[in-house]
């Protein structure tokens, strides 16, 4: 049995949680190594003077990567030749490229999904051709559509496109499939006919199982862009993860590994709200 | 006994309807008629294909042999000439009370413009006393309120026969009754022809004119069409008081007891199917 808890306890909890970690983050890493230099003097050069010096980690403490955060987030959208844009330009071109390839992706998902759902027979032709395709890694896909598109960002929208096109395509599926007997045959009975059933009587009752599936997509569509900017470059906030590595900035990888968090949580949310507002409870 | 109608008069006409799967017939040679603004029951157990004729009649369903008239011309198909009351209420439970019945009115009236379909909805749900509820998901209705949602959709396409299949079963009995006497209430005054599947005897006693009843399956058929003489309006509150009704409801039980068990399988000698005996016990 668990207990009701008030919401600002558990925000108090978490805020603990974290001034304990950034706490013993921060300590941590200025604390002077007690035997000599925690990391290669080379390496160490490259990172900081002062981990150079020995006295620190190489690891930016949470100060310092506040600082950096307040210092990108002042001018997040500057454009000072191609390997020095803002981090709010970068995420910019990751969410222009999920949007792409994900509404794409619904686009040929759900219209696609209500005739596998509505017809045993395309469900049972195409299901082997889903099956097999389903499991590959959207990374797999990359060379092949580098080669035919010849074109890096179209090809990443590529990516994302076939990594959400399945769980929004298997989900309207199931949806469209297991809408009530019940409420078919008061559509048949009525003589709604095929679009009026289709949109009326169909889709509502399915759209919380097609939401659910795009929530889904969402989801490893984020997760793949990083991935897939990584590989193909340019622009976009996996590339600029990648550039960072390459700058030694270990800050900014923090920087970037909490804004991809914060946009994921978003996008997440912001389809959270709209399958709120197709849900029915009988 | 009155000698049977010219098949031209009978408004529906089911002529030797059947329902075999291989090895297995659950009804065979079933024939009955309904005449306009008569209410039929169907009673007998659980396995005679009561349902499955009450989908035959809605065009849900096809049967394997024979075919159903209505108004002169055989069904193919269902149509909004054939409303059913399904026995779970069927509502979409994301559509208001309103919208439901909205959007039966919309299937018949295609040609009408919002405004008056949610007008004409909203008139039908005042008509089985929900016009305070009209804008309520079937979630925030009670059991006899989503049925009454249900009735209303199901008048409100004005159908030339209206279907019930146990509607009234998944009520309690306080609800039940009040729902027995609102569609005996709204049958009679739209001299609505009307079809209705059940196995609570009082139910069929209050409102039909006609009831069969069905031996059990397999192989099920129609053993006896019982004339139920009882005046109307009939209230249940007062229905075991009325002369004959005791005579008739024992009648009914003793064949859900016993008869419908012996009289199943093969048919007596001389049986016709087309013409089952017919009787009226409470006008002895």
């Amino acid at each position: 049995m668990t207990a009701a808890v008030p919401v600002w306890r558990a925000a108090a909890l978490s805020l603990a949680l974290l001034g304990l970690l950034l706490l013993g983050w921060e300590m941590a890493v200025k604390a002077p190594a007690a035997s000599g230099p925690a990391v290669d003097p080379e390496l160490a050069a490259l990172l900081s003077p002062a981990a150079a010096a020995g006295g620190q980690s190489a690891m930016p403490a949470p100060s310092e990567i506040g600082a950096r955060l307040l210092e990108l987030l002042s001018d997040p959208f500057h454009r000072r030749g191609t390997n020095d844009q803002g981090i709010g330009i970068q995420i910019a071109w990751s969410l222009w490229r999920v949007a792409a390839g994900f509404t794409l992706a619904a686009l040929v998902a759900i219209p696609l999904g209500f005739l596998i759902g509505m017809s045993p027979l395309l469900n049972a032709a195409l299901n082997p051709f889903i099956q097999v395709l389903r499991p590959v890694s959207p990374l797999a896909w990359m060379p092949l559509a580098l080669y035919t598109i010849k074109d890096s960002s179209v090809s990443s929208i590529f990516v994302i496109f076939i990594c959400s096109v399945w769980p929004m395509l298997l989900n309207t599926a199931f949806g469209v499939a297991s809408v009530r007997r019940e409420w078919l045959n008061v559509a048949r009975t009525l003589e709604a006919g095929r679009l009026k059933t289709a949109l009326r009587v169909i889709l509502p009752a399915a759209a919380p199982t097609i939401l659910t599936g795009m929530r889904i997509s969402i989801g490893i569509a984020w997760l793949v862009i990083v991935a897939a900017e990584m590989l193909v470059g340019g622009t976009g906030i996996g590339y600029w993860v990648w550039n960072q590595w390459n700058n030694l900035s270990i800050a900014d990888i923090v920087i970037a590994i909490l804004m991809i968090g914060l946009v994921g949580l978003a996008l997440d949310r912001l389809l959270g709200l709209v399958a709120r507002a197709v849900a029915w409870q009988e | 006994m009155s000698p049977p109608l010219p098949a031209a008069a009978r408004y529906v006409s089911i002529e030797g309807i059947a329902r075999r799967f291989p090895g297995l017939t659950v009804f065979e040679d079933v024939w009955f008629h309904i005449e306009r603004g008569e209410f039929v029951c169907l009673v007998g157990h659980s396995g005679c294909g009561k349902t499955t004729i009450l989908n035959i009649l809605a065009g849900l369903d096809q049967p394997s042999a024979g075919a159903v008239v209505v108004d002169g011309r055989e069904i193919t198909g269902p149509s909004l000439d054939r409303a059913v009351i399904f026995q779970g209420h069927a509502l979409m439970p994301w559509l208001s009370a309103l919208d439901n019945v909205a959007f039966a009115i919309s299937c018949r009236h295609p040609d009408w413009e919002r405004g008056r379909v949610r007008e004409a909805a909203r008139a039908a749900l005042a008509r089985v006393g929900l016009a305070q509820a009209a804008e309520r998901k079937p979630a925030q209705l009670s059991g006899g309120m989503k049925q009454r949602v249900g009735i209303a959709r199901a008048l409100a396409v004005k159908p030339k026969l209206l279907l019930m299949d146990e509607p009234f079963s998944a009520l309690d009995a306080l609800t039940r009754g009040t729902l027995q006497e609102e569609v005996s209430r709204l049958v009679t005054e739209a001299g609505q022809t009307a079809f209705m599947i059940t196995h609570d005897v009082d139910e069929a006693i209050l409102l039909a004119d006609r009831i069969l009843l069905m031996t059990n399956g397999p192989e099920a058929r129609v053993a006896e069409i019982v004339h139920n003489t009882l005046p109307r309006p009939r209230v249940r509150a007062n229905l075991h008081h009325m002369p004959g009704y005791h005579a008739l409801r024992d009648h009914i039980m003793d064949f859900l007891i016993t008869r419908s068990r012996t009289l199943a399988g093969r048919p007596p000698e001389g049986w016709d199917a087309r013409r089952p005996p017919v009787v009226a016990p409470a006008a002895a």
